[in-house]
């Protein structure tokens, strides 16, 4: 469909030109309008004075003892569910396709995956809350159970290690769903021939299976770490702004909260950007890599 | 061989645990308002607030707004690109994955900035504004899913060959993207429409930030102030996500079946 104010536009000088491209106008002027120029308008903020002027000290100012330890418990907090989602995931999606499993188990599981790793944000910390809180349920029964008291050892819900563990209920869903079919296209002949060389279950897998599966692991490694690292919802309903990491402490300063200094915000925020945007470059190159052999 | 499907079973059952204890946890808690014995009394509470209407309502229309300005645009641009600008798919797609790699936050600051009173387009001036600026947020954050669902969608069809044979039977353009290429594409529309559904509806970062009175914000209100009722909300949500994701399946499985009749 054309856009009919797209057609009032003068024409171009050669008659020979094709018009096509004006059936996209629409949606890049829809990318533009509110995609493209707001993420701009970050990023050329962050390198801006207030008068204006092109300077570095908004970069320069995240390099505070605070921020940086917002960006690193930040990037900590990713770190651990995105590889934690990641080992186990992986092992849950070994289970259901080349464990032995019964058949009718990886379709449920499949479709749950599909459901949990969209139940995200806010419902989600109120479940954690209700299960691992200081009145939750798993707390309760390994206090009345088995008198283990996990909140006098040092856990906390509202703390890193809460975090993690609520993170990985949409991280590990989200492995099985990528990995999955990457493990179904491992072919049946490569353990058989491995298996007629020689090769012990564990020399199958060193040499061959993960190889093979490597690019996949490590480019969903970068998609979930890029996943955690820009989740606000859960962060904010479970901790408040207690835990202070830096898509809250960009949630604050941007309700004007904290940080008298608008462009800092636009440096926080063009730091989110870098750091989501390598997670999710290596992603899309090792996905591209993956490609060659699972097919 | 043995011992390979023991170890299966043992990763599964604690992945098992781990997701059903959260689950049960927040049923189980839910249940307790009432002291002493397990009622629904979180659930009367929570259905009878006014604002949790209110806020809900207010998500659903936002959301059903979402899909149709969502179909509206992404479906004839999806064909346009496999008919007329095959060339274009790579660009086009990688503009559709940037939501993906730019965090909801970043780009609702963006527009905070850009449309705010004092720009050349103030969105946020208005109620009505806001509210469009809020739906067209959440295009963008659906748009990875819902143009892949369109663009798979149209992968099984051809395109080409209907596109003529409706020219050939004198049908203009409307008639050929709303008789002709809507209906070949339903399901995956339907499929983009409810993951839509499912991520606007208890959407916090966007509907907090420009002030709009969501079903986001009110479950974090909620949240803050009460000690039975956020569970009792977490279950609802978690059914809501639950039905659109299990209404996917259902008109998959209804196109497989219609596929296999050919």
């Amino acid at each position: 469909m054309t856009d009919p104010s797209a057609l009032a536009s003068p024409a171009p000088p050669r008659r020979s030109l094709s018009f096509a491209w004006l059936g996209v106008v629409p949606f890049l002027a829809f990318a533009l309008l509110f995609l493209i120029l707001p993420t701009l308008q970050i990023i050329t903020g962050a390198f801006r004075n207030p008068a204006g002027e092109f300077t570095l000290e908004n970069i320069a100012n995240l390099f505070q003892p605070s921020i940086m330890s917002a960006y690193w418990i930040s990037i900590r907090i990713s770190f651990a569910s995105a590889f934690l989602g990641c080992l186990i995931g992986f092992l849950m999606a070994v289970a259901i396709t080349i464990g032995g499993l019964p058949v009718w188990l990886r379709s449920p599981l499949l479709t749950f995956s599909g459901v949990a790793s969209n139940f995200a944000g806010v419902p989600l910390a109120f479940a954690f809350l209700a299960t691992f809180g200081r009145l939750g349920l798993v707390t309760l029964i390994l206090r009345d159970w088995f008198g283990i008291n996990i909140y006098g050892m040092g856990f906390n819900i509202l703390s890193f290690s809460g975090l993690t563990l609520t993170y990985l209920f949409f991280q590990i869903p989200l492995m099985i769903l990528i990995v999955t079919p990457a493990l179904d296209g491992l072919k049946r002949e490569w353990g058989e021939a491995a298996a007629i060389l020689g090769a012990s279950r564990f020399q199958y897998w060193r040499m061959v299976a993960l190889p093979i599966l490597w690019p996949t692991l490590l480019g969903t490694f970068a998609l979930l770490f890029a996943n955690a690292f820009g989740a606000v919802a859960t962060a904010y309903a479970l901790t408040g702004s207690s835990l202070s990491i830096v898509p809250i402490l960009l949630f604050a300063q941007i309700r004007g909260d904290v940080l008298q200094d608008p462009h800092l915000g636009y440096a926080l925020a063009f730091g989110m950007i870098v750091i989501t945007g390598i997670a999710n470059f290596v992603y899309i190159w090792l996905r591209g890599r993956a490609e060659r052999w699972i097919k | 061989m043995k011992a390979n499907r023991f170890w299966s079973w043992a990763f599964l059952i604690l992945g098992i645990a781990y997701f059903v204890l959260p689950l049960l946890g927040t049923v189980e808690f839910s249940l307790k308002m009432r002291r002493g014995e397990y009622s629904l009394d979180a659930y009367w509470a929570v259905l009878a607030d006014p604002r949790f209407q209110a806020t809900f309502g207010y998500s659903v229309m936002m959301a059903v707004a979402t899909i149709i300005a969502g179909v509206v645009l992404i479906v004839p641009t999806a064909y346009w690109i496999r008919l007329k600008l095959p060339h274009w798919r790579p660009f086009i797609e990688f503009v559709t994955l940037l939501p993906l790699v730019i965090p909801p936050i970043v780009i609702v600051f963006g527009y905070i900035r850009l449309y705010n009173t004092s720009s050349w387009l103030p969105l946020t001036g208005t109620a009505a504004g806001t509210n469009l600026l809020l739906m067209f947020g959440y295009m963008t954050l659906s748009l990875p899913y819902m143009y892949r669902a369109v663009d798979t969608g149209l992968r099984a069809i051809d395109v080409a060959t209907l596109t003529e044979a409706a020219e050939s039977l004198g049908a203009g353009w409307l008639t050929i993207m709303w008789r002709v290429i809507l209906p070949n594409v339903l399901v995956a529309v339907l499929s983009g429409a409810f993951l839509t559904f499912a991520i606007v509806i208890g959407e916090f970062v966007l509907a907090a930030l420009l002030n709009r009175p969501a079903f986001g914000p009110y479950l974090q209100l909620i949240g803050a102030n009460r000690a039975y009722e956020p569970a009792a909300l977490a279950v609802i949500a978690f059914a809501i996500t639950w039905a659109c994701m299990g209404l996917i399946q259902l008109v998959t499985r209804f196109q497989k079946h219609t596929m296999a009749r050919r």
